[in-house]
């Protein structure tokens, strides 16, 4: 039986979020693993505008600063429910990508690139400067989801740290799935077709602005649900949860893994999510290696790593 | 009055500082088509190695030499090692790379020397001078006569010079440059020196102003990029306008406005620019080649 590349996928997630416990020898790894989750929910939504449509954005912390506020304030002022508070996030995020993306996306390469960095930069000034609503640079506390005491409730009893763990991982795939969708979409057949040349998607009748535009809303949900669900399991976020580090960061877990594919994106979520745990006695030369991984992998690894390891396996060579 | 005139003032002295940001990387931009995000990290060299050198004991002027001629010598191995290497490459891996090199050179800092914020001595003492009700400093006239020299120097060395004519044809036609015999190499090199150089002497000349940390690189690199695009990208004379032009936008938000949000006031001028004038206020229409 020969398995799609979509299937493929899937399963493979699937099978490293249920096996990979087996190995963990501490509780801790729960919370690490869930943290590579959310970070690759985010990553997944980068592949859709970058992998797949070529648009880079270099703000999109920006929306996931939103999402982690809508569940922080929310709750508060809007009596709304966590769960729902993650939505009204991802709906908030949207909108305001359709607003900003309509002019911005007009641009190209470095214009576009500076344009989503200021974005990303207001919105994290706005976090934190508005103290009356959102306490400022010192972070404000985040409501319990309370789906774990659901789940107690039903017999699925849970530490915290794998509930969150399972929880994420499950969003991920979903997220993964609808992602790896888009792609054999029509619309992600013309962002792929955009990408490669944009003037000839337009002559073979690809309304180019509208799949941008699209691509940019649809990945400013991922990293608004990735926002969100940091806050949620951390019961407590700050502004820099949008600053322009965690932009960066996600455009760089991205490319380091292959940006044109998903489990590649993945994949370099993991490995620069557990860098700072690994370097945690080292931590001084955090940005130094990051900076370093950034250089290396962009100059020697174009495509990122899954995609050369592959590419290397099936012996095709360069 | 004297208010409008103060922050007249303060607007022109960072603007001077943001011009010298906007030069560097008009530099780098027309030899290479490279944007530089790398930029302000040679600002924040410039101020950190002068201040590691003079506290060592040297005197100011030779480590603010030192601290040029090191972040030169960097500059020259950024464009060796990171961007030579990665020619042809996509706009989104270039970015990556600068990205990648300016938080690589932050980390290094943060090792060689530390997290503290540093100044030295300013050059000609801190008396403020006063005119029309309002103050200056000093130091304010260096980073402004400093910006204003520099520009000069780089207009007679790019329309006077043969090696400057040089850099000129090779960012206007990199091939056809090659073809006459200018080697396309040396003058990439010879960009990122002066680039880092000028970056280094911004940095020189406005940490008694506004100090300096390892940190303080991107924020010098955006601002200075709002003033390169505000004057159209690759126009040095644009670079000059836009930077000052930053640096005055800031400060009236900051003094009129409101001084938590002046650092929008940048952001928002590039978002502003890039919607209604793409081009910049002396750049060329651009069109693309299908």
């Amino acid at each position: 039986m020969k398995l799609s590349a979509k299937t493929a996928t899937l399963l493979v997630l699937a099978l490293m979020i249920a096996v990979t416990p087996f190995f963990f020898p501490s509780g801790y790894y729960y919370r690490v693993g869930a943290l590579i989750f959310v970070n690759g929910i985010a990553v997944t939504g980068i592949v859709i505008l970058t992998g797949y449509a070529g648009q880079i954005s270099l703000g999109h912390a920006g929306f996931a600063g939103i999402g982690a506020y809508a569940c922080a304030l929310a709750p508060v002022h809007l009596g709304l429910h966590p769960a729902l508070a993650v939505v009204l996030g991802a709906a908030i995020s949207a909108v305001l990508a359709w607003l900003v993306g309509r002019p911005i996306l007009r641009l190209k390469g470095y214009y576009l690139g500076v344009a989503t960095l200021g974005f990303g930069i207001l919105v994290s000034m706005v976090l934190n400067n508005e103290r009356d609503l959102t306490r400022g640079p010192d972070g404000i506390d985040v409501p319990e989801l309370g789906l774990r005491a659901v789940l107690k409730g039903w017999g699925l009893d849970m530490t915290n740290g794998q509930f969150w763990y399972f929880f994420c991982g499950l969003i991920l795939i979903l997220g993964a799935w609808l992602a790896l969708n888009l792609y054999d979409s029509p619309t992600g057949r013309a962002l792929r077709a955009l990408h490669g040349s944009e003037i000839a998607a337009r002559t073979v009748g690809v309304d180019v602005a509208r799949m941008k535009l699209q691509a940019f809303v649809i990945s400013a949900v991922y990293a608004s649900v990735s926002g969100s669900l940091l806050a949620l399991q951390n019961k407590f976020i700050t502004p820099d949860v949008a600053g322009f580090m965690h932009s960066i960061e996600m455009v760089t877990m991205a490319v380091l893994g292959g940006v044109g594919s998903i489990l590649g994106a993945i994949l370099g979520a993991g490995i620069l999510t557990l860098l700072p745990q690994v370097l945690t006695v080292f931590a001084e030369y955090e940005q130094l290696v990051l900076g370093l991984v950034m250089m290396l992998v962009m100059i020697f690894l174009r495509e990122g790593l899954l995609p050369s390891i592959l590419r290397r396996l099936r012996g095709t060579g360069e | 009055m004297s208010e409008l005139l103060q922050f007249l003032f303060s607007g022109v002295t960072v603007g001077a500082v943001y011009a010298l940001v906007a030069l560097g990387f008009t530099i780098i931009y027309n030899a290479s088509d490279v944007v530089n995000f790398a930029q302000g990290e040679f600002v924040m060299l410039g101020g950190m190695i002068t201040w590691f050198a003079h506290a060592a004991g040297l005197p100011l002027p030779l480590a603010a030499l030192i601290a040029i001629a090191a972040t030169a010598a960097l500059g020259v191995a950024m464009n060796k090692l990171a961007i030579e290497p990665a020619r042809g490459a996509p706009v989104v891996s270039l970015i990556i790379i600068t990205i990648g090199a300016s938080i690589f050179i932050q980390g290094a800092a943060q090792l060689v020397f530390d997290k503290q914020i540093h100044s030295f001595p300013a050059f000609s003492g801190d008396d403020p001078i006063r005119i029309g009700g309002a103050t200056i400093l000093p130091q304010s006239l260096w980073v402004i006569g400093g910006a204003l020299a520099t520009f000069v120097g780089l207009w007679v060395f790019f329309t006077r010079t043969l090696l400057g004519r040089a850099v000129l044809a090779t960012s206007n036609n990199r091939l056809a440059a090659q073809l006459v015999g200018i080697n396309t190499n040396f003058v990439m090199t010879l960009s990122f020196a002066l680039s880092a150089g000028i970056g280094a002497l911004a940095g020189v000349l406005a940490t008694p102003i506004t100090l300096t940390s390892y940190g303080v690189g991107i924020g010098f690199a955006l601002k200075g990029f709002a003033g390169a695009m505000l004057g159209g990208m690759g126009n040095p004379k644009g670079a000059l306008v836009g930077g000052f032009a930053i640096g005055l936008i800031e400060a009236m938000t900051a003094g009129y406005l409101s001084s938590q949000y002046k650092d929008a006031a940048a952001f928002i001028m590039i978002l502003l620019v890039l919607f209604f004038m793409p081009q910049g206020l002396f750049g060329r229409k651009s069109t693309d080649r299908v």
